[in-house]
């Protein structure tokens, strides 16, 4: 089986690399790329995303071919993609980090700033937070509720669909950190960077 | 709701650890991939490398510690110490950081903190402050702590804040390797003005004073050195202790 993690200069992809190597070990083949290629012929795509919300879709769309590859992978052949934090927020319709910016728009709605009340919450939300799992998903199996998770973002997906959500977290509203709708998947948290459990849903994706 | 953090963080000097702690299990006590290996399995929310090395010819050893670290520890991982520029940021997160903390080269260029944490984004970009009382106010120092730049620590906090960083390391020189605790006054000013997190440092001698920078410091996450360097206290009983307290902090 090959596992495709898209690099298309989205900032700092080394930790979801080693990551993804550590679980895959030799039963499965992790390629970085963005060969469009070899992403069409891979079984799973991860999706990274570090930076604003612009810099990733703008990113993306520096890669001639990028975009329709992956909406071929995730929407008409419906194969499984796990987008991660800025990842994640791309399957929106918008995004308003920096400014109003177009997504992929595979999960209607939309990513704006986290509300911190005042300046009662610090922003970036920033270390380890608790999954309130709301819905089975697939990437949960043998995951506990309230496990801790690492977060660090200004900006929270809303979806139109609050079915599609399958965990969120307590800060200053309820926060979502996952989604799943058929086959895409996402999660705010790193799950790279959360320890044996992250690694745990990693191996769930990758275990599909 | 979101944890208190707890961050063990590692002297590295010529790729080694410096004030090494003597686990009996440790086949190399100077390694400092085994150091970190140690620390993430015992619950450290995070870990960070100072990178101490003084001269240029062996500035590279940093990147190979890191390289190896982040093939082995999955939580996220700080790397400071020499960073002078937007290329060192981006050398050090290509080989596995996931935050950078800058300090000399944030007061005497805050343009890299604009520029790296454009390119970078602010999750990545922490501001280490070297801070010293003086009379009522507390001022920066920069290059480990040996020159005075006048700059108000405050002020400069707030500038960094507007530039882009993502999180500030406020350190208190005074009471850095003192271990009668934090400066509470100046970790609590910092952390009541900005609106991101702050990760107090300097001066932890016992678990205490990690209650102390959390609730009287108003700090999100407390740094500390020789504490569990030296084996005096674990992570896990930190955070125990902590939790004791009514911190919330990850079990």
């Amino acid at each position: 089986m090959n596992v495709t993690i898209v690099d298309y200069n989205s900032g700092n992809i080394s930790s979801v690399i080693n990551s993804f190597k550590e679980v895959a070990k030799d039963k499965v083949n992790i390629e970085v790329t963005s060969d469009l290629n070899k992403i069409k012929s891979s079984d799973k795509v991860v999706l990274p995303g570090q930076g604003s919300f612009k810099s990733c879709v703008d990113a993306l769309n520096n890669i001639s071919g990028l975009v329709d590859t992956l909406n071929d992978f995730a929407i008409n052949n419906k194969k499984p993609l796990l987008g991660i934090c800025v990842g994640l927020q791309m399957f929106a319709d918008v995004g308003y980090e920096e400014t109003e910016t177009k997504g992929l728009g595979w999960i209607s709605g939309k990513v704006s700033k986290i509300d911190n009340q005042n300046g009662k919450y610090k922003l970036p939300h920033i270390g380890w937070n608790q999954l309130n799992i709301v819905k089975d998903s697939k990437i949960f199996k043998d995951i506990k509720n309230n496990s801790h998770m690492y977060f660090v973002h200004s900006y929270e997906f809303i979806p139109d669909d609050k079915n599609l959500i399958s965990a969120t977290t307590d800060y200053s509203s309820k926060i979502v950190c996952s989604v799943e709708k058929d086959n895409i998947f996402g999660t705010q948290f790193h799950p790279e960077k959360s320890d044996k459990i992250g690694l745990k849903i990693i191996n769930n994706f990758i275990s599909l | 709701m979101l944890k208190n953090r707890i961050i063990p963080c590692l002297d590295v000097k010529n790729g080694r650890v410096v004030k090494g702690i003597n686990f009996v299990d440790l086949q190399d006590a100077g390694d400092p991939v085994e150091q970190a290996k140690i620390y993430s399995d015992g619950g450290a929310d995070e870990i960070c490398f100072l990178d101490i090395t003084a001269s240029n010819e062996n500035r590279d050893t940093i990147y190979d510690v890191v390289e190896k670290t982040s093939k082995k520890c999955f939580v996220p991982l700080t790397v400071g110490g020499g960073v002078r520029s937007v290329e060192d940021i981006n050398k050090l997160l290509n080989c596995g950081a996931d935050k950078v903390s800058i300090n000399t080269a944030a007061v005497q260029n805050p343009e890299v903190v604009v520029e790296s944490s454009k390119k970078f984004g602010s999750q990545c970009i922490v501001v280490a402050i070297d801070a010293k009382k003086n009379g009522d106010k507390w001022e920066i120092f920069t290059h480990g702590g040996r020159n005075n730049t006048g700059i108000d620590a405050i002020e400069f906090a707030n500038k960094m804040e507007d530039s882009g960083a993502g999180e500030l390391l406020v350190t208190s020189m005074d009471r850095d390797g003192t271990q009668v605790g934090y400066d509470i006054d100046l970790m609590s000013k910092i952390s009541s003005m900005v609106n991101i997190p702050v990760i107090a440092s300097g001066g932890v001698g016992n678990l205490d004073h990690l209650v102390d920078g959390i609730k009287l410091g108003k700090a999100s996450a407390v740094l500390a050195a020789s504490i569990f360097h030296y084996g005096k206290h674990s992570v896990k009983e930190a955070k125990e202790y902590l939790d004791s307290k009514g911190i919330p902090v990850r079990i």
